[in-house]
């Protein structure tokens, strides 16, 4: 069964979003699409102080199969990325929720997040769409 | 004998298969508005005997002039062996080799390709080829603009001593994508690029600075200024270079501090003949750094899991076989036939032979200015440092001298006033390593003598009365 973590926001695109504790939003791929894109070779981060609205692409995951766009799960600026990436795409594949975040943002319209799955909902829209 | 693969009773058993009565069935879906149906001005099939004939006259029409044009594409030695080896069976495909485990010879011949461009580039990696110098320029700008991600402007700063083809193709594809090229005006003296032409975009959003080099009119620009300046800028450089200036002349790598990120050009001048325009080939390398926003096939070496060396196409999920509408570009092929021959010419001549071309060029070349600037009435058009190729001014109208010669079968060079009406009687010669001393000479002694008639004092040229 899917690692669904009940604390994080999850939105169609398969992206995982964490609230911090300052109120900045860490985001990342969920388990379930690091699982079906396969071994990550490479991912192309987006560049801080970048804004981005909600559903924007915004970063890439490319592996072996494909590359795929990331997209913003809400509006905001962009404040950090995981360079450590560069070097080893493949934390996406061992450690999606963790070390394997992708980038964290500034949100800026409240209510976005609202809008995002939580993961109960998400587990019940992996369910639907793999029918 | 018809040479399709299909017999008709395999086009009836595919159709059967399908469930359509016949091949127009499947065009169904396109509304018969947008078909062509009978193409008109097409005629009637010819047999072999007779397509023959009709090839071998235009062939003699074009008739084999002493060359002594460039402007893009050039009359180099191609050893016989070149295209002998090209043309075997193994070789004879441009297809892009997908199946690795079929195409092993084609790939590591398109890896050893990749290798010897880079090394000649100065850069660290080059894609399988693209369709030619224009359209890989109009690639490496649309590539620029994706790489240059500080960059939001997608605007693009062209010299207009780059090729005029190049520059016309670049519009062609790039304009209907938001991309603004920015013309730089050259230096009227020099013929070169300068620094006060940069100026005035100082401290502007620029996504790549384009640089040829040496220019259209064989003129060496400042490339470490220029590279530097646009790197100062926050833009990519991208380097237009003849392949076999690069075996002399510092290659874009290398150029100011930190080298141009992209190069491309036309490989012709590596082992294709000039033959009606094409079809040559584009080159494209860049620094790694920017390897995935490339367009076109990359091969890579790799180990098999008994630890055999084997070459295999990569990074293939940026492409559109992939990724769709959302892949690097739609370039989605290469000229593979003619990376075959270009890559068999290196190897046979190897960088010290590719070098002394260029000096026999470049000598040439110089040789063939020192004799047509004999006459008062022929002057060097720019006072700077050329390569392979130069500019020259004419006092009396170019039209009157260039028919005499063409009449004595010589291609005497490209009248720059196509492109640029400025400059007005001027005409762009090279001569490559095939022109021997005896060529030259007799190019200098046709050219005084038709100035000599034009000029001759109270022997001007009247019209004949009707």
């Amino acid at each position: 069964m899917s690692n669904i973590p009940v604390e994080l926001k999850y939105a169609k695109s398969h992206e995982w979003a964490r609230v911090n504790d300052d109120g900045s939003v860490t985001v990342g791929i969920s388990d379930t699409a690091q699982d079906q894109l396969g071994d990550m070779v490479f991912v192309e981060v987006p560049e801080v102080g970048q804004t981005v609205t909600a559903a924007e692409a915004c970063a890439v995951v490319e592996s072996v199969k494909a590359a795929s766009d990331v997209y913003a799960p809400v509006s905001g600026e962009i404040v950090e990325v995981n360079e450590d990436l560069a070097d080893s795409p493949e934390t996406v594949n061992n450690d999606a929720y963790g070390e394997g975040w992708i980038f964290r943002m500034e949100p800026s319209a409240a209510g976005e997040l609202e809008a995002l799955m939580d993961a109960d909902a998400y587990e019940a829209f992996l369910a639907a769409e793999s029918h | 004998m018809p040479f399709i693969p299909h017999s008709e009773s395999d086009v009836r058993d595919m159709l059967a298969a399908i469930g359509s009565r016949s091949i127009e069935d499947l065009f169904d879906e396109i509304p018969a508005s947008l078909r062509m149906g009978k193409l008109s001005g097409v005629p009637e099939g010819l047999i072999e005997q007779d397509i023959a004939r009709l090839m071998m006259q235009r062939a003699e029409a074009d008739g084999r002039p002493l060359c002594f044009m460039g402007a893009g594409s050039y009359d180099h030695h191609i050893p016989a062996a070149v295209w002998e080896i090209t043309t075997r069976g193994e070789f004879y495909s441009a297809y892009t080799p997908y199946q690795a485990e079929a195409s092993q010879g084609t790939l590591q011949l398109i890896y050893e390709y990749q290798t010897m461009m880079a090394a000649l580039t100065g850069l660290d990696v080059s894609n399988a080829s693209l369709y030619d110098g224009a359209s890989g320029l109009a690639e490496a700008v649309l590539m620029a603009v994706r790489a240059n991600r500080k960059s939001k402007s997608r605007r693009i700063l062209v010299p207009t001593t780059v090729h005029p083809h190049y520059r016309q193709t670049t519009h062609t594809i790039v304009n209907n994508q938001q991309i603004e090229l920015v013309e730089l005006p050259y230096c009227p003296q020099g013929g070169n690029t300068l620094a006060e032409a940069l100026k005035q975009y100082e401290g502007e959003d620029i996504a790549a600075l384009v640089i040829q080099h040496p220019n259209f009119f064989g003129i060496l620009e400042e490339v470490d200024m220029l590279t530097d300046w646009a790197h100062a800028q926050g833009a990519l450089v991208i380097g237009v270079a003849n392949p076999v200036s690069m075996a002399l002349l510092k290659p874009p790598g290398a150029w100011g501090a930190n080298g141009a990120d992209i190069a491309c050009g036309d490989g012709q001048p590596l082992g294709v003949p000039m033959m009606g325009g094409g079809p040559y080939f584009g080159y494209m390398c860049c620094k790694q750094e920017f390897v995935r926003q490339m367009p076109g096939r990359i091969v890579g070496r790799t180990i098999d899991r008994d630890d055999r060396v084997g070459y295999t196409l990569t990074l293939q999920a940026r492409e559109q076989h992939i990724r769709r509408s959302k892949a690097t570009s739609n370039i989605c092929t290469n000229q593979g036939l003619l990376v075959t021959a270009a890559t068999i010419h290196m190897s046979l001549l190897g960088a010290e032979g590719l070098k002394r071309v260029a000096q026999a060029c470049h000598a040439n070349t110089r040789k063939l200015v020192a004799a047509l600037t004999v006459s008062e009435c022929v002057k060097p058009l720019f006072n700077r440092p050329y390569f392979h190729e130069a500019a020259l001014r004419f006092s009396l109208p170019l039209d009157n001298v260039l028919r005499p010669l063409h009449a004595q079968n010589i291609l005497p060079g490209y009248a720059l006033a196509q492109e640029y009406p400025e400059l007005g009687d001027t005409l762009l010669v090279c001569a490559t390593e095939m022109r021997s001393d005896a060529d030259i000479a007799l190019y200098a002694d046709h050219l005084g003598r038709v100035i000599k008639t034009q000029t001759a004092a109270g022997c001007p040229v009247k019209p004949k009365m009707a």
